[in-house]
């Protein structure tokens, strides 16, 4: 009976639903126009995300170099020996485990901070816009600008260090070995997190007012509460937050670059991308800045997973 | 209730000072890191850096070339990410699905790690180098964007179409004079919402444009900051010069817009 009955519902004629918002209304009905208008969209994926993405990986197995257009040039495969010249470079892993400085500052004291600020600003009567735009400015500005600021002010006879007197650092923020990696960490905190307090305050919306209540009830403190139901309350937020800063903290290259002229002192500061750009372009070796890339996504995904596991627990 | 209000107060200020501070720095003679230099004096202010900076890098031709930069991304994003953006909400066409998941997909790809295979492609093989169309090409449509017209054109009723439909009207007619006429508003948004990559983008036009007069002020900008700046006469003054052109059009849009601005970046940010 079941047997027989299930072609029997899977031919019946479409009976429409009411149209739910939001949803191609036509049924099974197809309209072939909608690959048509995609087309672009789909090109332009392939060509600069879909293609390159599987370049990257050919050029970092082939003893890769730069010739003349249109040249023919024999470029053999090398297996794994690129791979190798990374691993076995001193400045590419000293360059990783600045990464490493960098996320172990920025990915706390972003979620920290943002967090705080937003939970303060959810509750504010007065001077929210105010508060909103000053945030969210150094977010919408072009890293080259600000960076500019930020070199006068950490200057070694700068702002801070005068505000600081004797106990300004030496050698100062962006000159020192100890300090240049945790200073660049500290400038895009700074930078970004405008974006990220919006988007725990648009996750703040969220949380039940009863929780709050019920919180008060039990004789619960202002921290209390703040810890056991505003933290639990967003962590899908907190989740994305931490994930979205460790990207940030893959792609940096602009703020060593300029901060730090290039990396320094003696890399003290260099990130992944800034070697793949020194060894890839600058030195001509593409294939070793391939495999760079290749293993800075590999380290991305690993971290992103372990910190889903660690953070992510949610339902 | 008090330290909340400090709290806030005390963020705006670390927020804001660098600012100020570039504004102040952009105008004074002398370069004063010293407490007092943080206020203005009258007798040290100058709109010299500003002819410096201009004399060294060409403001003009810079702005220009961030402004056709900006735009071509503007134009692709808007034509072929309205496209998309319709055809993903409202039409059903073999494959998307498939579209869909690769358009998020994208997303969490951080764009610098493609950038040797790029550089190999547009420059080397396709000799792009130098050229608007190199710079624009790997920001063509921005993603995101799409996203975001898609999720806007989801939110229209679907009796519209529905009674367009049976009227007989083709699917371009539709989007063109239903649909977009309708999420006018988004498409700004998805407007200022693109404007601020290509502007303030620093890696790939610094790698593709070697030729002065075709790099962007973000660019010049930073050659200037790397290399110029050591000899000239006051260089922090005409950097923060420099840092204040580049920094205005964004943050003056972004002032005006900021409702749209704010509330874009939470949809698009907590999509995931």
């Amino acid at each position: 009976m079941t047997v027989t009955d299930r072609p029997a519902i899977r031919d019946a004629p479409d009976h429409r639903v009411p149209a739910r918002r939001g949803r191609p209304s036509r049924g099974n009905g197809r309209q072939p126009i909608g690959a048509l208008l995609v087309t672009p969209y789909v090109v332009f994926l392939l060509g600069v995300f879909g293609y390159p993405l599987c370049y990257a990986v050919y050029i970092s197995f082939h003893d890769y170099f730069f010739a003349a257009p249109g040249a023919v040039v024999d470029r053999p495969f090398v297996g794994l020996q690129n791979y190798r010249t990374v691993l076995a470079d001193p400045a590419v892993r000293r360059s990783f485990a600045n990464v490493g400085i960098f996320l172990v500052i920025n990915v706390p004291l972003t979620a920290v901070l943002s967090l705080t600020l937003a939970a303060a600003l959810n509750k504010a009567v007065r001077w929210r816009t105010f508060f909103r735009v000053s945030y969210y400015v150094p977010y919408v500005t072009a890293s080259v600008a600000v960076v500019g600021v930020w070199l006068f002010l950490f200057n070694s006879d700068g702002l801070v260090n005068s505000i600081l007197g004797s106990l300004a650092p030496d050698p100062s923020w962006l000159v020192s070995s100890a300090l240049a990696m945790p200073t660049v960490a500290v400038y895009v905190t700074w930078k970004q997190l405008g974006f990220f307090i919006l988007l725990y305050l648009a996750a703040l919306q969220n949380v039940s007012k009863d929780l709050y209540e019920a919180a008060v009830m039990d004789g619960a403190g202002r921290l209390a509460s703040f810890w056991n139901v505003t933290v639990p309350g967003v962590r899908p937020a907190t989740t994305l937050v931490i994930l979205l800063a460790t990207v940030t903290g893959a792609n940096l290259f602009t703020e060593p670059y300029l901060l730090t002229g290039g990396g320094g002192p003696d890399g003290a500061s260099a990130s992944p991308v800034l070697i793949m750009y020194q060894r890839g372009i600058e030195q001509g070796s593409p294939d070793v800045g391939a495999a760079i890339g290749i293993l800075l996504v590999i380290g991305v995904l690993l971290l992103a997973l372990a910190e889903r596991r660690l953070v992510g627990r949610d339902d | 209730m008090r330290l909340r209000f400090v709290t806030l107060l005390l963020g705006a200020f670390v927020f804001l000072f660098p600012f100020y501070y570039m504004l102040i720095g952009s105008l004074q003679t002398e370069p004063d890191p010293s407490i007092g230099g943080a206020f203005p004096r009258p007798d040290n202010l100058t709109g010299r850096n500003y002819a410096e900076i201009d004399a060294a890098i060409n403001l003009g031709r810079t702005l220009i070339n961030s402004g056709v930069f900006t735009g071509g991304v503007l134009l692709g994003t808007l034509v072929g990410g309205v496209l998309a953006g319709y055809a993903l909400a409202r039409l059903r066409f073999r494959g998307r699905g498939a579209v869909f998941n690769l358009m998020l997909l994208v997303q969490v790809v951080p764009f610098q790690l493609l950038t040797i295979p790029l550089y190999v492609l547009i420059v080397r093989n396709y000799g792009l180098a130098d050229s608007y169309l190199g710079m624009i090409l790997p920001f063509a449509i921005n993603s995101t964007a799409v996203f975001v017209f898609r999720q806007y054109f989801l939110q229209l009723p679907a009796e519209l179409f529905d009674a367009a439909r049976v009227d007989g009207a083709s699917e371009l007619r539709i989007l063109w004079s239903v649909a977009i006429p309708l999420v006018k508003p988004a498409l700004l948004t998805g407007v200022l919402l693109t404007f601020i990559g290509p502007w303030n983008e620093f890696l790939w036009p610094f790698l593709i444009t070697k030729q002065q007069d075709l790099q962007p002020l973000a660019v010049a900008l930073s050659n200037y900051l790397t290399t110029v700046s050591a000899r000239a006469a006051n260089p922090f003054g005409a950097v923060l010069a420099g840092a204040c052109v580049l920094a205005a059009p964004a943050v003056g849009l972004f002032i005006i817009f900021q409702r749209q601005f704010i509330s874009q970046s939470i949809e698009s940010g907590v999509k995931g």
